[in-house]
C-alpha cells in the first residue's frame, strides 16, 4: 500500500503521492486480475476470487503473485475472465479446478492451458492474448481500458495509471471559463441519450451565481444497457473525477450521485471511491490549497424509470414522486431547490477527465465530425459474443454487430437490433450499414439512446418486442398527461389484441394514428418518445403485424395465442422425459411409445422442447 | 458518505438534509416493508402531512406497505432478459411456488418480484434470489431451484 493519506495542498502534493503509487503499481508486475463485475459474479468469480486467494497463501506465493479484483473486462458472455500479467494472458470460463494449474504452469512457468483460451465461435481460431481477439481488436477502449488495469477500490491504481491529473491540472492552471472552452472543443455530447452538447449546459451554468448543483445521473434505467453500472463498478474515480472537474468548471460547489438501488455494487464502489478522495482532499473544502470546495452526496433511487428524466430526477433527489415539470424554466435556471442544476450521465462524465488530460484536439480525432469520442454499447440478446463494447462513434452496426460480437448465436438469421432502449426502436437488416452517431440512427427510427444494443434473431416477434416495450411503458409512466398514461395503455390494447389474433383490420391504421397523438401531446420525453418501439417495428415488419391479424400466424412462433405445440409421432420414441417435465401435465402415453400433448392443459411454456433429445416437438 | 440518524435510522444525507425517499428506504431496508406506524413517525418527523409520505411509498416500485416474504425472488424481466425467455420462467417459478407476481405465498415464505435490467444481461435470462444471482436462467433450472421449496422444505438456502 501507498503510504497513508495526508490531504493534498499542493500540486507537489499530489505529484509525489502519484510517483509513489507508480513505483508500487510497477512492483506488483506479476499479477492476476480477476473480473469482479456483476457480470462475472454471476458466473461465479467471486467465489473463483476467494479459492485464488486461498491457493496463494496456502503455497507461499502471496509476496510475488498478485491478485486484483477487477470491473468489467469486456467479454461478459464467457465469463469468470483472468487475466495474467505481465503477458496479459486471456483465460475465458475459469473454474475453481483451474486454479492449481493457471499458477502452477501459467504464472510459474509460462506455459499456456489451451483448454482455457479463448476459440472464436465462427472459426474456431484459439487466442492467447487479449487484445488479440476480434471482440477486442475492433474496439477503441478509452474509457474501458482502465479497467483491466486497476483494482476500483484503490485510488493509488487509479492516479498511477494518470488518473486525477486531469482535475489536478484544472484547478492549480486553468480557470473554470477555460475548462468549458476545452470541453467545447472537445465537442462532447452527452451519453445519456439525448446527445445534447456538454458545454452548453456548463457554460450557462457557469454563468450563474449563487448556489448551484452538479448531478450525475446515474440512474441506468434502460433495460438492456448496463454500461454505467459497468464504468461505476470498474472504474468509480474516473466518475467522480468528471463530477468534480464539472463542478469547478461551472461553479456548482455541491455534487450528486443520482443512482439506482438495483445496482448494489456500484453503489458500494461509488461510496468508497468518494471517502478516499475525501481522504486525500479531492473532494473537500479548499481542494488543492484553492479556494474551491466540493463537496459530494449519494442519492439512491428508488426503483422508477422516469426518475431517468432530469426535472423527475431533481424531485426524486429531493424525496417528492418523481414527476417530470414543465419546461421552460429550464433547470440550469431553475432546479435542484430552485437553484441553478446541471444534470450529466455517467458515462459523459467519465469523457471529462481524458478530454482534459489527452487535449480536445486528440479527442475529437476520434468519432466523426459531429459525434465526437467513443461510446460504450452494451451488446447483448442473440449475439455470440456478449458483453460491453466501446467503440469510436460512427463505426456501423454491422461492424458492432459482426466483427465485435461475432454474428448470430446458433448460426441464426439476425433479425434487427434494438437500440435506445424503451425510447430507441428496432433497426433492421437492410440497415446495418448505418453509421452508429447521434443523428444517422434517429433516420431509422431509432436512436444511439444510452447505449443498449439489443440483438434478435428469427426466432424474436416484432408484435412481441412492441407489446413488451409499451408494457413496460404503461407501467412506468408517472400519469401525469391524460395522453401518455391513457395513449399507452391503448396502444398496449391493441398490440395485446394482434399479438393473441383477435384484432380486426384497420387496427393497424388505428395504431398509427394514436402513437402520433401520443408522442404530439405529451410533456416529457418519456411520452414523446413511447410510440418509437410500435412506429419503428410497424414501419420495418409491417408484413409481421399483418400476418399476426390477417392470418392469424406468428412468424416467429413467440406469440402464445397463435401458436400451438404437438409431438411428432414418426420421431418420438416415447422416452417420457417431455411427459416428467411437463409442468402443465399437458403430455400423456405410455412408456416406449409416441406421446401426445393435450392442447386444452398445455399452456405453451416450451419446456418440452428444450428437454426432447428427438427433436421431436413441434411448434407451430 | 453523509450520514444522519433519523427515527433511529442512519439514512444518507443530501445537500439538504434527509429526504422523505431516503429515510423510507432505510425503513423498507431493516423490515422489509413500510410499517403504518414508521409512516406515520415519518411524517411528523419530516414534518408534512402523511398523504405526502403515503403518495412517496406508493410511488416508488422497491417499497412495500405490505411485509414481504422471507425470501426475496426476483425475476429479471429487461429487454435483454426477455428476448431470451425470462416470461416463462417467472411463470414457472409463480407455478411451482404457488404465488403471485408481486405478492407474498400465504405462508410469508417467498415474494417474487420482476424487475428491469439488473444490469448482467450478458447472463440473461436472470433470476435473484435473495440477493444471490443466477444467470442463463430457463424454465427447467428454475423450477429446480425451487422445486424443493414447494415440497415445504427449506429450498432457497
Ligand atoms: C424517460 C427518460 C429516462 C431517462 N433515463 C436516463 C437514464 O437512466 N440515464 C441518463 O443518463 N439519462 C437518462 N435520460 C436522459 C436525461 O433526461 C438527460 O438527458 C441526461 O441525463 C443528460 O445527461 P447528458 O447530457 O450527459 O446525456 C432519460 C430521459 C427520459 C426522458
Ligand atoms: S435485461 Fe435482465 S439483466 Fe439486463
Amino acid at each position: 500500500m501507498a503510504p497513508l493519506p495526508v490531504k493534498f495542498k499542493t500540486k507537489e502534493d499530489f505529484l509525489s503521492f502519484k510517483q509513489r503509487s507508480i513505483e508500487q503499481y510497477e512492483k506488483n508486475r506479476c499479477y492476476l486480475a480477476v473480473c469482479g463485475d456483476t457480470g462475472c459474479s454471476v458466473q461465479g468469480s467471486k467465489n473463483l476470487y476467494d479459492q485464488l486467494e486461498i491457493y496463494l497463501r496456502k503455497q507461499g506465493y502471496t509476496e510475488n503473485v498478485k491478485l486484483k479484483c477487477t470491473g468489467c473486462l469486456g467479454l461478459c458472455e464467457n465469463g469468470p475472465l483472468v487475466i495474467v500479467y505481465p503477458q496479459e494472458i486471456f483465460y475465458q470460463r475459469v473454474e475453481p479446478e483451474d486454479i492449481e494449474e493457471i499458477i502452477e504452469k501459467t504464472v510459474i512457468q509460462g506455459e499456456i492451458i489451451e483448454r482455457l483460451l479463448y476459440s472464436d465461435p465462427v472459426s474456431g481460431e484459439k487466442y492467447i492474448y487479449g487484445r488479440e481477439l476480434p471482440f477486442y481488436k475492433s474496439q477503441l477502449r478509452n474509457l474501458l481500458e482502465a479497467n483491466w488495469k486497476i483494482d476500483p477500490g484503490s485510488i493509488e491504481d487509479y492516479i498511477a495509471n494518470g488518473g486525477y491529473a486531469a482535475l489536478v491540472n484544472a484547478v492549480t492552471e486553468m480557470d473554470p471559463g477555460a475548462v468549458v472552452e476545452e470541453i467545447k472543443k472537445s465537442q462532447l455530447r452527452g451519453r445519456g441519450g439525448a446527445g445534447f452538447y456538454t458545454w452548453v449546459k456548463w457554460e450557462e451554468c457557469r454563468q450563474q451565481t449563487g448556489r448551484k448543483f452538479i448531478i450525475c445521473n446515474a440512474d441506468e434505467g434502460d433495460p438492456g444497457a448496463f454500461m454505467d453500472r459497468s464504468l461505476m463498478e470498474g472504474n468509480p474515480h474516473s466518475v467522480l473525477e468528471g463530477l468534480i472537474i464539472g463542478g469547478y468548471a461551472t461553479g456548482a460547489q455541491e455534487g450528486i450521485v443520482y443512482i439506482r438501488a438495483e445496482y448494489p455494487s456500484a453503489v458500494e464502489k461509488l461510496k468508497l471511491a468518494i471517502d478516499r478522495a475525501e481522504d486525500l482532499g479531492l473532494v473537500g473544502e479548499n481542494i488543492l490549497g484553492s479556494d474551491f470546495n466540493f463537496q459530494v452526496y449519494l442519492s439512491i433511487g428508488a426503483g422508477a424509470f422516469i426518475c431517468g428524466e432530469t426535472s423527475a430526477l431533481i424531485a426524486s433527489v429531493d424525496g417528492r414522486i418523481g414527476e417530470p415539470v414543465q419546461k421552460p424554466p429550464r433547470l440550469v435556471q431553475n432546479g435542484y431547490l430552485g437553484r441553478p442544476t446541471v444534470v450529466n450521465n455517467v458515462e459523459s462524465l467519465a469523457n471529462v477527465p481524458l478530454i482534459l488530460r489527452d487535449g480536445a484536439q486528440k479527442y475529437c480525432r476520434v468519432g466523426t465530425e459531429k459525434s465526437s469520442g467513443t461510446k460504450i454499447f452494451s451488446l447483448v440478446g442473440k449475439v455470440n459474443n456478449t458483453g460491453l463494447v466501446e467503440v469510436p462513434l460512427g463505426i456501423t452496426l454491422r461492424e458492432i454487430i459482426y466483427d465485435i460480437g461475432g454474428g448470430i448465436k446458433e448460426g441464426k438469421q439476425f433479425k434487427a437490433v434494438q437500440t435506445g432502449g424503451p425510447s430507441g426502436g428496432c433497426i433492421p437488416a437492410s440497415s446495418l450499414d448505418l453509421p452508429t452517431d447521434f443523428d444517422q440512427l434517429s433516420s431509422a427510427g431509432s436512436m444511439i439512446g444510452s447505449g443498449g444494443m439489443i440483438v434478435m434473431d428469427d426466432e424474436t416477434c416484432m408484435v412481441d418486442i412492441a407489446r413488451y416495450f409499451l408494457q413496460f411503458l404503461a407501467d412506468e409512466s408517472c400519469g401525469c398527461c391524460f395522453t401518455c398514461r391513457e395513449g399507452i395503455s391503448r396502444l398496449l390494447e391493441i398490440v395485446k389484441e394482434i399479438s393473441d389474433g383477435s384484432a380486426k383490420p384497420g387496427q393497424l391504421e388505428l395504431l398509427k394514428e394514436l402513437a402520433g397523438v401520443v408522442k404530439d401531446s405529451t410533456m416529457c420525453g418519456l411520452g414523446q418518445t413511447a410510440p418509437n418501439p410500435v412506429l419503428s417495428t410497424l414501419r420495418h415488419f409491417e408484413e409481421e403485424y399483418r400476418a399476426h391479424i390477417e392470418q392469424k400466424h406468428c412468424p416467429a412462433g413467440v406469440c402464445r395465442e397463435l401458436i400451438t405445440y404437438s409431438i411428432d409421432q414418426k420421431l418420438c420414441n416415447g422416452c417420457g422425459l417431455c411427459l416428467k417435465n411437463c409442468p402443465a401435465g399437458a403430455v400423456t402415453g405410455n412408456k416406449k411409445e409416441p406421446h401426445y400433448i393435450l392442447y386444452d392443459k398445455c399452456d405453451k411454456c416450451g419446456v418440452c422442447t428444450t428437454v426432447c433429445r428427438a427433436e421431436a416437438v413441434i411448434k407451430q | 458518505m453523509k450520514k444522519a440518524i433519523v427515527l433511529g435510522f442512519e439514512v444518507p444525507r443530501g445537500p439538504d438534509g434527509v429526504s422523505i425517499v431516503a429515510l423510507l428506504q432505510a425503513i423498507q431496508d431493516k423490515y422489509n416493508y413500510l410499517p403504518e406506524k414508521f409512516l406515520r413517525r415519518a411524517a411528523r418527523e419530516m414534518e408534512v402531512p402523511l398523504i405526502d409520505v403515503y403518495s412517496v411509498a406508493k410511488f416508488y416500485k422497491s417499497f412495500s406497505l405490505v411485509p414481504e416474504g422471507r425470501h426475496q425472488i426476483v425475476t429479471c424481466t429487461g429487454t435483454a432478459c426477455h428476448v431470451r425467455g425470462s416470461e416463462k420462467i417467472t411463470e414457472e417459478i409463480s407455478r411451482t411456488l404457488g404465488v403471485e407476481v408481486n405478492s407474498t405465498s400465504p405462508d410469508g415464505e417467498y415474494s417474487l418480484k420482476c424487475v428491469n435490467c439488473v444490469g448482467a444481461c450478458a447472463s440473461a435470462p436472470l433470476v435473484i434470489v435473495d440477493g444471490e444471482y443466477h444467470g442463463n436462467m430457463t424454465p427447467l433450472k428454475a423450477g429446480k431451484l425451487f422445486a424443493q421449496g414447494a415440497k415445504g422444505k427449506t429450498a432457497v438456502s
